[in-house]
This record gives structure tokens, sequence and C-alpha cells, in this order.
């Protein structure tokens, strides 16, 4: 494939994220410059962290002046997932030079839906793909970064009354829920985490459950795993 | 509000904590190493179980305040995922369930 042709390729595949960076970046934005900080810690945050679930409740946790051991452990805790992004690319990325790094640094949840619908088109070759994959992580994080500094702007500028515009975070986990819940072929870690944040949220207050509840959901859930091996025995 | 080093260093925690995550696999399994099975099937099932998690976390004052505002956030929820189970598209129920949301707290609080 020429250069053309594949950074072409790679706008097309990336442009439902791109499209959704665009909209949820600047309602990040916006949400920013609504609680007080300037576009530069909003741009910073976006090159630097980039990842949309987390950067919201950042925000909440800067308002709330957590301290810097509680943002630590939410970040650890609520990026895991990450993690396991990485394992499904170690051989791709490994073998990508000095772009690797970037690579890593870059996958987010919806580049590696992205990555995971290229690997299946046997039409392009293995190198071409690499490079493909790399103009997937380029044009996302910038369309992230970009679409936080609009919002950042817009956000001062917006005449009207934007009160509620932040519920969009909580309609996109609501979404992501759903897929997940529709995908997967079991449902008991869904409802588990569900019953368990919802039992803690009143049991402890709405400040101090989501470290517990994570915690607790993944020793109940590796509790499970452990008791039905012996039943397997 | 907290002051710009407060600021920074929240940043910087952040994009440690975030980045260790990213780079751990590619740490721990160079070649050929074999991944934990404890861990394959955490990163199976913790995904649904954390966003369950974090729509809980987003909902967490809906008991505390104004029996209008609780109902308003409940409400624009379902109106989220009927939109969502329906339509299948998430730019669309992003959108329709934010704005469904703008409405009903000008109607209800303002």
């Amino acid at each position: 494939m020429k250069k053309k042709d594949i950074i072409k390729y790679a706008l097309i595949k990336a442009l439902p994220v791109i499209i959704s960076y665009l909209f949820i970046g600047m309602a990040y934005g916006i949400v920013m410059t609504k609680a007080g900080y300037s576009i530069w810690w909003s741009l910073c945050i976006s090159l630097t962290v980039y990842t949309g679930a987390f950067q919201f409740i950042l925000v909440s946790l800067l308002n709330q002046g957590a301290c810097l051991l509680t943002i630590a452990l939410t970040a650890l805790f609520m990026n895991s997932r990450q993690t396991f992004y990485g394992l499904s690319f170690l051989d791709d990325f490994n073998s990508m030079g000095p772009k690797r790094w970037y690579m890593i640094h870059s996958l987010t949840d919806e580049t590696y839906a992205v990555n995971c619908t290229l690997n299946k088109d046997e039409t392009v070759t293995i190198n071409d793909r690499r490079t493909i994959m790399f103009y997937v992580a380029l044009f996302s994080h910038l369309s992230w970064a970009a679409a936080t500094i609009l919002g950042g702007f817009y956000g001062s500028l917006i005449p009207f009354d934007l009160t509620g515009f932040d519920f969009c975070m909580t309609a996109l986990f609501v979404t992501i829920f759903i897929d997940q819940y529709k995908s997967a072929d079991r449902h008991f870690p869904a409802l588990f985490g569900l019953c368990i944040a919802i039992l803690l949220c009143i049991l402890l207050g709405p400040d101090r459950f989501m470290l517990p509840s994570l915690a607790l959901t993944c020793a109940i859930l590796l509790l499970k795993r452990t008791i039905q091996k012996e039943e397997l025995c | 509000m907290l002051n710009n080093i407060q600021i920074a260093s929240a940043i910087a925690v952040s994009f440690i904590c975030t980045a260790f995550l990213r780079f751990l696999s590619f740490l721990s399994f160079r070649k050929d190493k074999q991944i934990p099975p404890f861990i394959q099937y955490l990163g199976k099932v913790l995904p649904s179980a954390i966003m369950a998690v974090l729509v809980i976390y987003c909902l967490r004052n809906t008991g505390t305040g104004s029996w209008q505002s609780g109902a308003a956030q409940i409400a624009a929820v379902l109106f989220t995922a009927v939109i969502h189970l329906w339509k299948k598209n998430t730019y669309l129920s992003i959108t329709s369930g934010t704005v469904f949301y703008m409405i009903l707290v000008h109607l209800l609080l303002v």
C-alpha cells in the first residue's frame, strides 16, 4: 500500500472513534472549564492521561480535593482494564521499533476495538496493518486533544445554561455497560458489580464506596472461580 | 480550589498510574511467557463489573439530594438505556440521553 492509501484506510477505520472523541472530548473540555480549570490543564490531562472515563472522575476528585493516594488507587482500579488490552497486541507493538512506546501509551478502549477489526482484514499485509494502527492511534489521540481545547473555549463562550450537560458521562457508561452486558456470555460479573456497588453506596456513603466496591468485586469474582474449580476436580 | 502544584501533582500521579498499567503487560510478557490463569480470568470478567460500579458511581448522589434531582437522573438513565437497546447507536444514545436529562433538570429544578 502507498502511504496515502494507508492514511486514508486508517482515517476511515478511525472515523467512528474520531466522531465520538470529538463529542465526548468537547464535553470533557466544557466540564473542566466549568469546574474552573484552565484549558491548558485540560489539554495536558487529555494528552498524558488520555482515558475518557477516568478523566471525568478526576474532575470530581480534584474538586473534592482528594488526596494523591485516592487518585492513584482510583486510576489503578479504573484503568486496570488497559493492562489486558495490551495482551492482544504484544507481538504487533513490540515489532514497531520506537513507535511502540507511543502505541502502548495511546491504546484506549476504542482504538483497541478498531485494532481488533484490523486483525481480520486479510487483504492488508502485516507491515501495512501496523502502520495503519499507528495512524488510527494518532488520529484518535489528536481528535481527543483538539476536542478538549474546543470544549474548553466553548465552555467559557456558550451563553446558555449548561446545567446537566455532564450527564453525558453517565450516559456513556450506561451504553458501554449495556454493550458489554449483551456481548458477555456470563452475566454474573456485571450483576455482582451492580449489587455490591449499590449496597456499599448505601452502607458507606456516596464518597467512600468506590474503592471497597471494586476490591470486593475482585475478591468475590476470584473466590467464585476458586469454588467452581474445586467443584470440577 | 487547588493550587497549581496540587493540580500538577494530581495529573502526574494519574499519568504515572495509567501509563504503568498500559506498559505492564508489555514489561511482564516480553516473549512466549504464559499469563497466569487468574489474571486472564480477571481480564475477562472485570470490564463489565467495573462498568456497573461506574454507573452507580455516577448516580451516587441520587439518594442524598432532592427527590427531583434523583428522579431526573434515574429517568434519564432509563431513557438512555431504552434508546440504546432500541437504536443500538452509542452517539445517539448519549446525545438524546443528555438532552433529555437537561430538559428534565430545567423543568423540575428551575
